[in-house]
């Protein structure tokens, strides 16, 4: 694991970068589904947010990405969702891409185009010597393992994970835990939504557990 | 830049890939081949129809393209990605507007020429033709991307997608046709008579281009909450 510790060597990410959310709210369908939610996470650190089905762990994510209005409540800082991974349920993987092809795309949309290192991020992420299998025969796992190839090729100081460990082995979870720890080293910041306590989490955030 | 044009490259790339292409192009083939059978084989008749018909073929192939435009994106999460990108959403949707022209449209384009002579088009009627669909395509393209947009997260949306976009087709169909039709009656001074259609489907274009991308962009994050 000592080569995936070395991925985030040359990043630094800003040690005073907080994060901050406020009294949030959601609704969802006219129906509330969380309020009054606060927390903060500085650099760092993770935050493992935990609750029932239907608590709103995944709408939390999707708001703290942008990609949800907040019904009330304030995020700081403001741009938080430009500097952010949101890895949700839907992987955005195209299943008539290879993984070669699918890499080199994560690379390019993180601005850097000439792709030399990618074979080294799929030996690390367990996925060497399938440059030229088809997403579309991947499982579910392998599936997830190439997902993860974002946070590493495209360094932002704030991961939102949806069910990170969702469908890996134990040498995938393993996987994960790595990354999380070499990131929060290098002084980003994780926020997590999981069924299982995750062993990287600093503090946890229970939804829906006034009710 | 280097981004959109990664999104762009994508964009085309999939469409290609996913047989987007080549079912656009067969199905302007087949329509223009079926098309005699159904009208008789009066060669004059289809002379004089044959501007007309593949104008209204190009507007379906493209129509019927279009629900996937951002659908797929939509329900596999890339479009999530795309507005995690740091640029404007707007864009980005230009971008991908791009890829769907260079990867669809040009490829259509390209064969109208060739299906025209199917239909018995004189070629000197050509040029002119081909000039008015390069013209015009570019607003099918953007209106028909609001179309794709607004239904993207409705579950078998292309109908609601073909309905929303097919009002901004007929001036840019009519004036087509009309291009069509000078050329064929001036002859000689084919340039100059269809300039000012020219001039009014390049300029429908340039409008759809200034505000398409604003539609598109809003109503497909409105289409995420």
């Amino acid at each position: 694991m000592a080569e995936i510790e070395n991925l985030f060597s040359k990043v630094q990410h800003s040690r005073d970068a907080v994060c901050r959310a406020e009294g949030l709210a959601c609704v969802r369908g006219a129906m509330p589904v969380f309020e009054g939610v606060s927390f903060a996470v500085s650099s760092g650190q993770a935050l493992c947010v935990r609750g029932a089905n239907g608590s709103g762990k995944s709408s939390l994510l999707r708001q703290l990405a942008g990609l949800l209005p907040l019904a009330a409540g304030v995020l700081t800082p403001p741009e938080l969702a430009r500097n952010a991974h949101y890895l949700g349920h839907a992987d955005g993987l195209k299943a008539a891409l290879t993984i070669a092809e699918t890499l080199a795309y994560d690379a390019a949309l993180a601005g850097h185009g000439d792709g030399s290192a990618l074979g080294d991020v799929a030996m690390r992420l367990g996925l060497a010597g399938r440059d030229w299998q088809f997403v579309a025969d991947l499982s579910a796992g392998q599936k997830r393992r190439l997902t993860l190839a974002r946070l590493v090729i495209d360094p932002r100081p704030l991961w939102l994970l949806d069910e990170p460990m969702t469908a890996l082995d134990d040498a995938g979870c393993a996987l994960v835990g790595t990354l999380a720890k070499a990131h929060l080293q290098s002084g980003g910041m994780i926020i997590a939504a999981s069924h299982e306590a995750l062993d990287f989490a600093d503090a946890e955030l229970l939804l829906g557990s006034e009710a | 830049m280097p981004i959109l044009a990664a999104i762009c490259r994508q964009h085309m790339h999939l469409s290609w890939r996913s047989g987007q292409t080549v079912l656009a192009v067969s199905f302007l083939f087949i329509a223009i081949t079926l098309l005699p059978f159904g009208l008789g084989p009066e060669l004059k008749l289809l002379r004089a129809l044959a501007p007309g018909l593949l104008w209204v073929v190009l507007a379906i192939s493209l129509l019927t393209s279009l629900e996937r435009l951002f659908q797929a994106d939509y329900e596999d999460g890339s479009l999530d990605r795309l507005l995690l990108v740091p640029l404007a959403f707007e864009a980005v949707v230009l971008a991908k507007l791009l890829g769907h022209y260079l990867a669809l449209v040009l490829p259509l384009i390209a064969s109208v020429p060739l299906a025209g002579l199917l239909l018995n088009i004189e070629a000197a009627r050509l040029p002119a033709l081909v000039a008015a669909m390069l013209c015009g395509s570019p607003a099918l393209v953007l209106a028909g991307g609001i179309g794709a947009a607004l239904a993207v997260s409705v579950r078998r949306g292309g109908l609601l997608t073909v309905l929303i976009a097919m009002p901004f087709y007929v001036p840019v169909l009519i004036f087509g046709a009309a291009a069509a039709r000078v050329s064929l009656e001036t002859g000689l001074e084919t340039g100059v008579a269809i300039g000012p259609y020219l001039g009014i489907l390049a300029a429908l274009s340039a409008a759809s281009l200034l505000l398409a991308p604003f539609a598109i962009a809003a109503a497909l994050r409105s289409a995420l909450r």
